[in-house]
């Protein structure tokens, strides 16, 4: 176990390098560059902006700027942003917090209705409840966060006048007034996207259960004389679970990435909405540390996924 | 408007038979925006008008939260690095100038103590020394006195080009002296019709000595007050979230009585421009958004529930087409576009005439940017006393086709005019946002009925708007025959906001185009009219030279203006507020308040 963990993180390291490398170079030749606010501004000289060129050391070769920034970030030096002059680790760690709590409390809605109702599900295939169920769920991520964004914000912000739909990430309040503050806001982004998750975990579940629910050792259990209940919980959702909870790790990365559209829709001051601004504005060092983070979500999630894949079901050994 | 007759006005000003609006307002008719004609005032010593919004509250505190939304989010509150607009408005909260510009283009002192003026010895008789009284009593948020050595240090700070600040070109080629603690002298190398740049509006926010000393030059980006502020203003720093959210709260010790009305300001970032209108005109969740580029019909659907208000106040913004008279499409010593070539039609000044008359400004005006521009022939047209009251525009596609007609453009089989083989089927560039693709829309259906064929190009305003020398598609490299965009012009005074029509400003390989010049037309008598008014003192005089410039590049319908662009906010009903098309929408927080 402990060796091939030790492998698996050594082979991370170059596919990592690889990664930052090709991002990198996208990214030093992508169009548009930092200073194109000033081109339209009488008041700069060129001369500045070429000042400004040289200190940022956008004036040198792709390969010596991509050398400096790793060796800076093996030192655990991340570069600063161009736009706001500050550190990128900083940025991001401001935003760490609120996109973890908006992904992580939706991923937990997701779960909390597709594993009852995916179950639920497929022990009674298609019956009326099943064929709703399914109906839901094709709807469910068929939709766009975007549209039941909008949705959701007309409904709820201007019609009914219920909730905010502008996210602060500072709310001038304190004890329990804060709490309800901060859940009134996250309402309607978590809702969002907890149900477009829900809509395809369902589907997943449901199809997990119905591939072992005709299994040998369901029948014999069920021979057994053990009640339903038992034999779904104990015998058919444990094993279901296994695939699940690989799709589960597997989706995180995707799913900061598809938080993205719904921070910006609500403003959520998440690492998505930095990522779209350092776009805009083409802060290049803070897109390349968030892309990066989420290359390294990717590997890392992926390393987690064997890890509990193997632990899940011993079958599977990590010789 | 000719010298004698601005003359006439200035006098009449003086007696009192005509008041400062109404010189303001004849003025604009002919092109000359609102702050020039108020410089145009001060130089013949007549007083600058007070402040336009009118402060109620009798003491300062007691408003609660002011609440105001960005859709692009402040990334830095340094005034000095300041790159857009929303980081200016994020500073000024904080820090101040010496003086403001309001809404018709009055200089309003706040850090001085008065406007410099001839009478009270402010302006030298040469035109090159401004005096400045600095107001006294007036304490940084630390409780240190503001004094004459922080306007200097403020001059050396932006000055040095090591700090790379966004504002040097106001500081660099000046010479600010100490007089005593609460004067200084700014000295100009040369006669400056237009004194009132450094240490003014914008470019202007005075640092404090005791906190960015140390920063001065290559260290300029370690300065913790970067991020922290510390300055003279309204309200004093509370917390900042680059990109997300500032906060500050009432400055106890702000120098002008009674004010601020509001306890704390907050203001939030990021989203887009309709939902910012929707969180402010619908919900009233927010008081005030800015800059609110969306269709006017959409903003005036909004408006109906009663919750909040539009206001749009002028600024010298222009939305205009570039018609390109070189040949873009053919390249010369590896540059297109070069001035060493000719276009094959657009160089035939009946062709430019002829677009011109196919501009359906009226409708573009009404149909999409309502409130948000004013249709005109000139390119400059704020202040109003810089504005030419020659030019006119008209929408007239008979007279196209018959100047075409006469100038021996013949319709081809497939129905788009040509002559000696070439055809009038042209390229029109512009940024990819909603009211411009639908005015290259309107355009583009007019041509046809005048058989000119336009092939519509946008460009993502990142790339369009970049000043990446590696990219075909930026605006100033003019790649195509026919290009929109809006220009800022950023003061009140036009003279360096005309220089993007003299000849050494050509954007060519060899600056990299970042000369201002995109056009690339040029003409001598315009480069003559320019270097004259640079150095004319009389401002009548000096109006009549710019506005000559502007009028012979729009008469050669090189230059084709649309829109002379108003800034469009957003505010709950009952907000009270005052911002301007000449200074940041902030520039007189303090002075807003809630009825």
């Amino acid at each position: 176990m402990a060796t091939y963990l030790l492998r698996r993180l050594l082979i991370a390291i170059p596919s990592l390098l690889g990664i930052s490398l090709i991002l990198f170079t996208v990214l030093a030749m992508a169009p548009g560059d930092p200073f194109s606010e000033m081109a339209t501004n009488p008041n700069v000289p060129p001369e500045v902006r070429e000042a400004l060129r040289a200190s940022f050391g956008l004036n040198d070769p792709i390969m010596v700027r991509y050398l400096r920034w790793l060796s800076a970030m093996v030192q655990g030096d991340w570069g600063f942003s161009f736009a706001s002059r500050i550190n990128v680790d900083t940025l991001i760690l401001q935003r760490v917090p609120t996109t973890l709590f908006v992904v992580g409390t939706s991923q937990i809605l997701a779960l909390c209705i597709a594993l009852p109702v995916g179950i639920y599900a497929a022990t009674r295939p298609y019956s009326v409840f099943d064929q709703i169920a399914n109906t839901l769920a094709f709807v469910g991520f068929s939709l766009p966060t975007f549209f039941t964004g909008l949705l959701l914000i007309l409904l709820f912000s201007i019609k009914l006048d219920w909730f905010p739909f502008v996210y602060r990430s500072d709310i001038a309040a304190s004890g329990w007034r804060w709490y309800w503050e901060m859940f009134r806001q996250a309402i309607m982004p978590i809702t969002v996207l907890g149900l477009f998750q829900a809509a395809s975990y369902t589907r997943y579940v449901r199809s997990a259960v119905l591939d072992v629910i005709r299994l040998d050792y369901v029948t014999t259990a069920r021979a057994k004389g053990l009640g339903e209940k038992t034999v779904t919980l104990r015998h058919i959702t444990r094993n279901a679970l296994i695939p699940v909870v690989t799709l589960v790790a597997l989706q995180m990365p995707a799913v900061f990435g598809g938080a993205i559209v719904t921070e910006q829709i609500f403003r959520i001051p998440g690492i998505g909405s930095l990522l779209i601004d350092a776009i805009l504005a083409n802060d290049t060092p803070v897109i390349m540390a968030v892309t990066f983070v989420f290359a390294c979500l990717v590997v890392l999630f992926n390393l987690i996924a064997d890890l509990l894949y193997g632990w899940l079901d011993p079958r599977i050994s990590f010789g | 408007m000719d010298e004698h007759k601005l003359r006439e006005l200035v006098a009449g000003v003086k007696d009192g038979a005509v008041s400062r609006r109404a010189f303001i307002q004849r003025l604009a008719a002919v092109g000359i925006t609102a702050p020039i004609a108020s410089q145009i005032l001060a130089w013949n010593d007549v007083a600058m008008a007070q402040a336009s919004l009118a402060y109620k509250p009798t003491k300062a505190g007691g408003g609660g939260p002011l609440k105001i939304l960005l859709w692009q989010a402040p990334t830095l509150l340094n005034p000095h690095f300041a790159s857009g607009t929303k980081d200016q408005i994020a500073g000024r909260i904080f820090f101040e100038p010496l003086a403001g510009w309001d809404k018709e283009g009055n200089l309003t002192p706040q850090l001085a103590a008065e406007v410099p003026t001839r009478a009270n010895g402010g302006l030298s008789e040469d035109g090159k020394v401004v005096t400045w009284k600095l107001k006294q009593g007036v304490k940084w948020h630390d409780g240190k006195p503001f004094t004459a050595d922080d306007v200097v240090f403020t001059w050396e700070y932006a000055a040095d080009p090591a700090t790379a600040a966004y504002t040097t070109g106001s500081y660099t080629n000046i010479k600010v002296e100490k007089v005593d603690d609460h004067t200084v002298k700014v000295i100009f190398k040369e006669a400056t019709p237009f004194w009132a740049d450094p240490f003014v509006g914008v470019v202007g926010q005075i640092l404090p000595k005791h906190h960015f000393g140390e920063y001065k030059g290559a260290k300029s980006r370690e300065a913790p007050a970067n991020l922290k502020p510390v300055g003279t203003g309204p309200y004093k720093f509370a917390d900042f979230k680059p990109g997300d959210i500032l906060t500050g709260t009432r400055n106890e010790d702000y120098h002008v009585k009674n004010q601020p009305h509001f306890d704390t300001i907050e203001v939030k970032g990021g989203g887009d421009a309709v939902s910012a209108a929707r969180a402010v005109l619908q919900t009233g969740e927010f008081d005030y958004a800015w800059n609110l580029q969306v269709e006017d019909e959409v903003l005036k659907r909004m408006e109906t529930g009663g919750r909040g208000k539009i206001s749009a106040v002028p600024s010298g913004d222009i939305e205009f087409i570039i018609l390109n008279t070189t040949d873009p499409w053919t390249e010369v010593d590896g540059e297109r576009s070069s001035i060493k070539t000719k276009h094959p039609t657009l160089s035939d000044p009946k062709v430019r005439q002829a677009f011109n008359l196919l501009i359906d400004r009226d409708s573009i005006q009404k149909f999409i940017y309502g409130r948000g521009g004013t249709a005109t022939a000139s390119f400059v047209n704020e202040p109003k006393q810089f504005r030419s009251q020659k030019l006119k525009y008209e929408f007239n596609v008979d007279k196209a086709n018959k100047i075409l007609d006469d100038a021996g453009y013949k319709r081809g089989a497939d129905g788009i005019r040509e002559k000696d083989g070439k055809k009038l089927k042209y390229v029109y560039q512009t940024s990819i946002n909603a009211p411009r693709q639908k005015t290259q829309a309107i355009i583009k259906q007019a041509c046809q009925k005048a058989g000119i064929d336009l092939e519509l190009k946008s460009v993502t305003a990142s790339v369009f708007f970049s000043s990446d020398v590696a990219n075909p598609d930026t605006y100033t490299k003019l790649y195509v025959d026919i290009e929109m965009y809006t220009t800022t012009q950023p003061q009140p005074d036009p003279e360096r906001f005309l220089n993007q029509f003299t000849s050494w400003e050509i954007a060519n390989k060899e600056n990299k185009w970042l000369g201002r010049n995109v056009s690339r037309y040029s003409d001598p008598a315009a480069d003559e009219a320019y270097k004259a008014a640079q150095k004319e003192l009389d401002p009548a005089k000096r109006a009549a030279l710019l506005i000559k410039v502007d009028e012979i590049f729009c008469e050669a319908n090189v230059i084709l203006p649309l829109l002379s662009r108003t800034r469009v906010a957003a505010s709950v009903t009952n907000l009270m507020h005052d911002h301007s098309g000449w200074d940041v929408d902030t520039w007189n927080v303090a002075a807003w308040y809630r009825s």
